[in-house]
């Protein structure tokens, strides 16, 4: 058998996985494996991004829309360190990454050596499993084992720590396949006792109200979870992240969880008398305060990870399982039933939202433009089938409550910890996991500006990312908070900002400004219908609020509506 | 006058040792502290000493990830044992920890969590047969000039596994109190040179074993691949 190197072996076990994109950032101890990467150009599309966190962001945005496991590979030390904030962020949103990173040969660890940091140390608290490969004769296994970790029972990102003299060590290369770890169990068999528990709490119920995680579109259970919800007829919420997971027009649908999320949603989590929560984790922005969080209700929940059962909220039954088999199991024991009255109790928050909050968000009739009117403009104008990317801050407040969501798989924002500068490095991402489908990107003037560097990727590889700056001149989400909780004193969130346009122009990306309401609608279609990358820069009103709001440690019932 | 000068320091010593109110000293310092402590966790917020037996893969760094789980979750590690354990390839861990029961739930899912655990399992004193081992080293010279040094050793059920012209080896194992007494005792006679106390190892009382039934459960899901 001919003998290769561990560095080849690398790109044959990435071939090997199904890995035909890698989001990356070439250096010294990574040097060896982009030599061999330049013998897979044809089948390993390597995207060169402008900053390490461009490259874990993009992955992120990849597997997100896509489902498959998004590859990141930079150098050791400062390639690595600049990768842990998107490997944090996957970690948080359950998403399926391989990031591999260069190291020192194995003679110079622990020495301080030029570019060595401590990776698996660093990385292991935020990652999935993280492993440091010695061996040249290691790379196939290690390889096989992250993708299967990354993908299988909640997805996460793994780490493979490459050191160098593995990367120039001499193999012979036979492919493996990790698919069973004796002290992994990603695929929990179903409790059938739970089952049969879960469907007669269910038909026991008067006003049952289910709570939509991201858990469902990572299942793919949309089918199966629109046919339970239906035959027992029983409302439901969905998490930020779990926003596409059924569509937003859905008769059922009641709208978003959470902090920003819709009033009547909220207001039944305290009415309801089972709160069934499926693929979700009761987050605190989800939850407010817990002490008083669905206490008058039975809860029963629904995931693959068992670290999450009683984390936050306590729970009367945990069906440990694939939402994709539990469900179904316990459709089939339900009772058809019809909670009519329940369901109408709903609608008169959600027209005092439309009326108190909704209408002035989004049919503004003068003023400066503001951002839920374009988000809803832009979703119209994609016909509601875009998929739908966010920076963090009031951008993603907005983007998020005033798109609109029918295809599975929209939704790509950094909900669990917020990283800022998240939006432009994952949007560039998802215009390659889903070529077919118009990507829009939301972000504010501080978003942007953290990964603004990425528009040389967007240059570079013609990513057709549609931009939508919405720049109001303020970090709106602070200076929001600042307004609520710090008695007005904005510190720090003015912000002197740059002509965007002649930035995008730069880097050859086509741009416009919109700053009168009569100009959008032209814009939009304009920016729409322009084959290849776009940014449409609107003139924000400076003060505004993302509205309503539960203010942080509140009770989940207590919306408010103005501030 | 004559009893109060021996030796000079009778009736407030805390050093000498050369009489015998230093044996009959109810409760040492150290140990009456401990105690306290563990009453007082107990009270609050009912927290309890809880062991912890983790069973993993023989990975390296795996140790780090598990400490972390209790390090984020504020939990204050007390004692910490790792060793083989009696299946092949299988790590034990043994950890104490005071916290809720609550607490040690979640520790333990997400220990759990960690992809190369096998196990990981929480228990009271009443589910474990638990020991602990200490090691002192005792002046020789101190020993044979008061009798109390070795009466101590012989009731407290230590034994002197090494003796020369300088120190002794003694060597005790039982639980804690057991051994922070004997410490405590011979401090009180000042001839402890070093003492060393090692992590709880526990045993579970249960008629099942747990890890041999999950691996053989995994097993069977192997080859019904």
């Amino acid at each position: 058998m001919e003998k290769i190197t561990g560095a080849e072996a690398m790109m044959r076990a990435l071939e090997n996985e199904g890995v035909d994109i890698l989001f990356g950032y070439p250096g010294g101890a990574i040097m060896p494996t982009y030599d061999a990467l330049y013998d897979h150009k044809e089948t390993l599309h390597h995207v060169l991004v402008r900053h390490e966190q461009g490259a874990v962001h993009a992955a992120q945005g990849y597997a997100r829309v896509s489902g498959k496991v998004g590859c990141a590979i930079v150098t050791s030390g400062p390639g690595a360190t600049n990768t842990v904030t998107g490997i944090a962020d996957a970690m948080a949103d359950s998403t399926p990454l391989v990031v591999i990173c260069g190291q020192v040969g194995v003679a110079m660890l622990g020495t301080d050596a030029f570019q060595e940091v401590d990776v698996v140390g660093v990385t292991s608290p935020a990652s999935k499993w993280s492993y440091q490969i010695r061996r040249a004769e290691d790379v196939a296994w290690a390889v096989s084992r992250a993708f299967y970790i990354a993908k299988s029972g909640r997805p996460g990102p793994v780490v493979l720590d490459f050191a160098k003299n593995a990367q120039t060590g001499m193999v012979d290369y036979q492919p493996a396949k990790v698919d069973f770890i004796r002290s992994y169990d990603p695929y929990p068999q179903l409790n059938m006792d739970n089952i049969k528990q879960a469907a007669k709490m269910i038909n026991d119920s008067v006003k049952p109200f289910a709570l939509i995680g991201q858990g469902v579109e990572i299942g793919g259970a949309r089918k199966e979870v629109e046919a339970f919800l239906e035959k027992a007829q029983i409302p439901f919420g969905s998490t930020l992240l779990g926003l596409s997971a059924l569509p937003t027009e859905h008769p059922l649908n009641m709208g978003m969880l959470g902090m920003h999320g819709n009033l009547g949603p909220n207001v039944m989590t305290n009415q309801c008398d089972l709160l069934i929560a499926i693929g979700m984790r009761f987050d605190d922005r989800v939850t407010g305060k817990l002490s008083t969080y669905a206490k008058q209700a039975k809860v029963i929940h629904f995931d693959i990870d068992a670290a999450e059962f009683n984390k936050n909220v306590h729970v009367d039954l945990a069906v440990h399982g694939d939402c994709k088999e539990s469900i179904p199991a316990v459709t089939e024991l339900l009772d058809e039933a019809k909670h009519d009255s329940w369901i109408s109790g709903f609608k008169p928050y959600a027209e005092k939202e439309f009326n108190k909050v909704i209408d002035k968000a989004i049919n503004p009739k003068d003023g400066p433009l503001l951002m839920g009117e374009v988000v809803r403009k832009v979703s119209e104008a994609s016909n509601n089938e875009a998929v739908l990317v966010t920076d963090v801050g009031q951008n993603q407040m907005f983007g998020c409550r005033y798109f609109k969501y029918t295809k599975p798989r929209s939704v790509i924002t950094s909900g669990g910890i917020g990283t800022m500068g998240f939006g432009l490095p994952a949007a560039i991402g998802a215009t390659f996991g889903a070529p077919d489908r118009t990507v829009c990107m939301f972000c504010g003037d501080g978003g942007l500006q953290m990964t603004i560097q990425e528009f040389g990727t967007i240059m570079e590889q013609g990513a057709p990312v549609k931009i939508i700056l919405l720049n109001n001149n303020f970090l709106g989400n602070v200076r929001q908070w600042q307004a609520m909780f710090f008695n007005h004193r904005y510190s720090f969130t003015p912000m002197a900002n740059p002509d965007y346009e002649l930035i995008a122009k730069a880097y050859n990306i086509p741009a416009k400004t919109v700053v009168e309401r009569k100009d959008l609608d032209k814009a939009i279609a304009e920016m729409l219908s322009t084959p290849g990358p776009y940014l449409l820069q609107c003139a924000i009103k400076e003060v505004d609020n993302v509205l309503p709001m539960t203010p942080p440690g509140a009770d989940v019932d207590n919306m408010l509506l103005e501030i | 006058m004559a009893t109060k000068s021996f030796g000079g320091q009778c009736g407030d010593c805390t050093t000498c040792g050369k009489c015998d109110k230093a044996l009959q000293r109810s409760k040492p310092p150290v140990q009456q502290q401990i105690k306290e402590t563990m009453k007082e966790m107990e009270q609050e917020n009912s927290t309890k000493l809880y062991t912890f037996i983790i069973y993993s893969e023989n990975v390296p760094g795996l140790l780090s990830q598990i400490t972390a789980v209790f390090t984020r979750r504020q939990v204050n590690i007390e004692s910490l044992n790792v060793c083989a354990s009696s299946t092949p390839g299988a790590h034990k861990y043994t950890i104490t920890c005071f916290c809720d029961e609550t607490m040690a739930k979640m520790v333990v899912a997400q220990v759990e969590k960690r992809i190369d655990v096998l196990q990981a399992h929480y228990f009271t004193d009443d589910d474990i047969f638990i020991n602990e081992t200490c090691l002192l080293k005792v002046s020789t010279p101190v020993m044979l000039a008061n009798k109390d040094v070795s009466k101590l050793i012989r009731f407290h059920g230590a034994h002197v596994v090494e003796v020369n012209p300088t120190y002794a080896i003694v060597e005790k194992t039982g639980i804690t109190d057991e051994i922070l007494h004997l410490y405590e005792s011979l401090s009180k006679l000042d001839c402890v040179l070093q003492f060393v106390r090692s992590g709880r190892i526990a045993i579970t009382k249960s008629f099942t074993e747990h890890l041999d039934a999950y691996l053989a459960e995994r097993e069977k899901r192997r080859q019904e691949k």
